[in-house]
């Protein structure tokens, strides 16, 4: 009975990935982070992506601060966040949101804020469903675990 | 994006990696007392790689791919960081430099402050650690930035985000230029410091002249290919090897995204 239930999340954990993957939410660079996770460090995957929470937080607010300011002119510096959020949702294969801070840039760049507020709005979306599809995802993964665990008493 | 000060971020990282390394921490204060980017104890058969990215993310999974390949790791947030761990922030030689032993530097190529090109440019400029291999990352895939870092000496230049073939490639490459050496072992650290410091790199140790094709051929197992096997033609000169693949056999695999790229280079920086 515990048994049908680690396959049957396992399942689950393994139809969310397809999904976002069909979804070009992640990408293969996601796969990759799995790969650094071992018995060595078996919880690499879960903090990578915490921290990755936690600055991408801090930018998009950082940005939304920026942006909501009447007197807002800095557009280098909302040039140069976006990289930092380019650069790590790129590591984490978080394709989508990468891509719509591209796009963010480019108005940036075109010193558009009009762009940039709707180009904030489409980055905040995309990176609050990467959330809480990572969060569903660790949820199921964790527990899997906990099935598995007894399932098998270590 | 550059972090308050280096040292607090780095110990402030490397609780974080504590933390991802399955050790649980809390963001408690640091029990050592050493301040966080100390030189690397003498550990001759380490291979040590001392690694330079502003964002925290990615400081961490480089560390990770170099820890996997056995690698010891020692990551600043900053070209600044790099030259001041490296001793090089001052003008006088650093009177502990016989004790750090770095065997490659990667650095990401946009940092604020200092990029990863104004940093290989100085690393290239001091006489102590000119010899030593600097690769550099970025996420864009510029051929003029590439070409420019080439140019100037660097090893090899890696796309982002980084995978860990192409890590395992490096760390092979390390393998295979220390095999190769005719003085045999270069990390006997006597030697090394005096030949790094008192005399001009005698061409015997030399890394770049010999090894620079190999660093960006994948060479099919650590030890043999590299000094027989001729220079390989430009589609099979680099490679990105599907993620499954953990053999180095991945010499013929290109992704199309990075062919382009890496034909530019491969001539040897140090050949010139």
């Amino acid at each position: 009975m515990l048994g049908l239930g680690v396959d049957r999340l396992q399942a689950d954990i393994n139809r969310l990935l397809a999904s976002l993957f069909h979804q070009g939410v992640l990408d293969e660079h996601f796969l990759q982070l799995q790969q650094l996770q071992d018995e060595t460090s078996p919880n690499f995957v879960y903090d990578v992506i915490n921290i990755y929470f936690d600055e991408s937080e801090k930018l998009l607010r950082n940005l939304r601060l920026l942006l909501m300011d009447r007197e807002f002119s800095d557009y280098k510096k909302i040039g140069l966040h976006l990289n930092q959020l380019v650069g790590s949702s790129s590591s984490i294969g978080a394709r989508r949101v990468r891509n719509v801070c591209v796009a963010f840039r480019s108005a940036s760049e075109l010193s558009n804020r009009p762009g940039c507020l709707r180009g904030l709005e489409v980055v905040e979306h995309e990176y609050h469903y990467l959330k809480n599809m990572m969060h569903e995802l660790f949820q199921l993964e964790q527990q899997r675990l906990l099935a598995a665990g007894v399932r098998y008493p270590i | 994006m550059g972090r308050d000060g280096g040292v607090s971020c780095l110990r402030r990282a490397e609780m974080n990696m504590m933390s991802v390394g399955g050790i649980e921490s809390t963001p408690a204060p640091a029990p050592a007392p050493a301040p966080a980017p100390a030189p690397a104890p003498l550990d001759l058969d380490e291979v040590h790689v001392l690694a330079v990215d502003d964002s925290l993310v990615d400081r961490i999974v480089i560390e990770r791919l170099l820890r996997i390949t056995s690698c010891k790791v020692t990551a600043v947030d900053s070209g600044w960081r790099a030259l001041e761990f490296l001793g090089l922030d001052n003008d006088k030689a650093s009177a502990q430099l016989d004790r750090l032993k770095v065997d490659l530097i990667i650095t990401d190529y946009c940092m604020p402050g200092m990029t990863g090109y104004e940093l290989l440019k100085k690393i290239k400029e001091s006489s102590n650690f000119r010899e030593v291999p600097v690769v550099i990352m970025s996420s864009e895939n510029v051929l003029t930035r590439i070409d420019r870092c080439l140019e100037e000496g660097a090893q090899d230049f890696l796309l982002k985000p980084v995978k860990l073939a192409d890590v395992k490639r490096l760390r092979s490459h390390l393998a295979t230029k220390d095999v190769k050496l005719s003085n045999g072992n270069k990390r006997k650290l006597p030697e090394d410091s005096d030949s790094v410091i008192i005399t001009p790199p005698s061409p015997s140790l030399t890394i770049s002249t010999e090894s620079s094709p190999p660093l960006t051929i994948s060479p099919d197992s650590s030890d043999s290919s590299s000094s027989s096997s001729p220079p390989l033609s430009p589609v099979e000169m680099f490679s990105s090897s599907p993620i499954d693949n953990d053999e180095d056999d991945d010499v013929l695999t290109s992704s199309p995204e990075e062919s382009p790229i890496r034909r530019q280079k491969m001539r040897s920086p140090g050949l010139d």
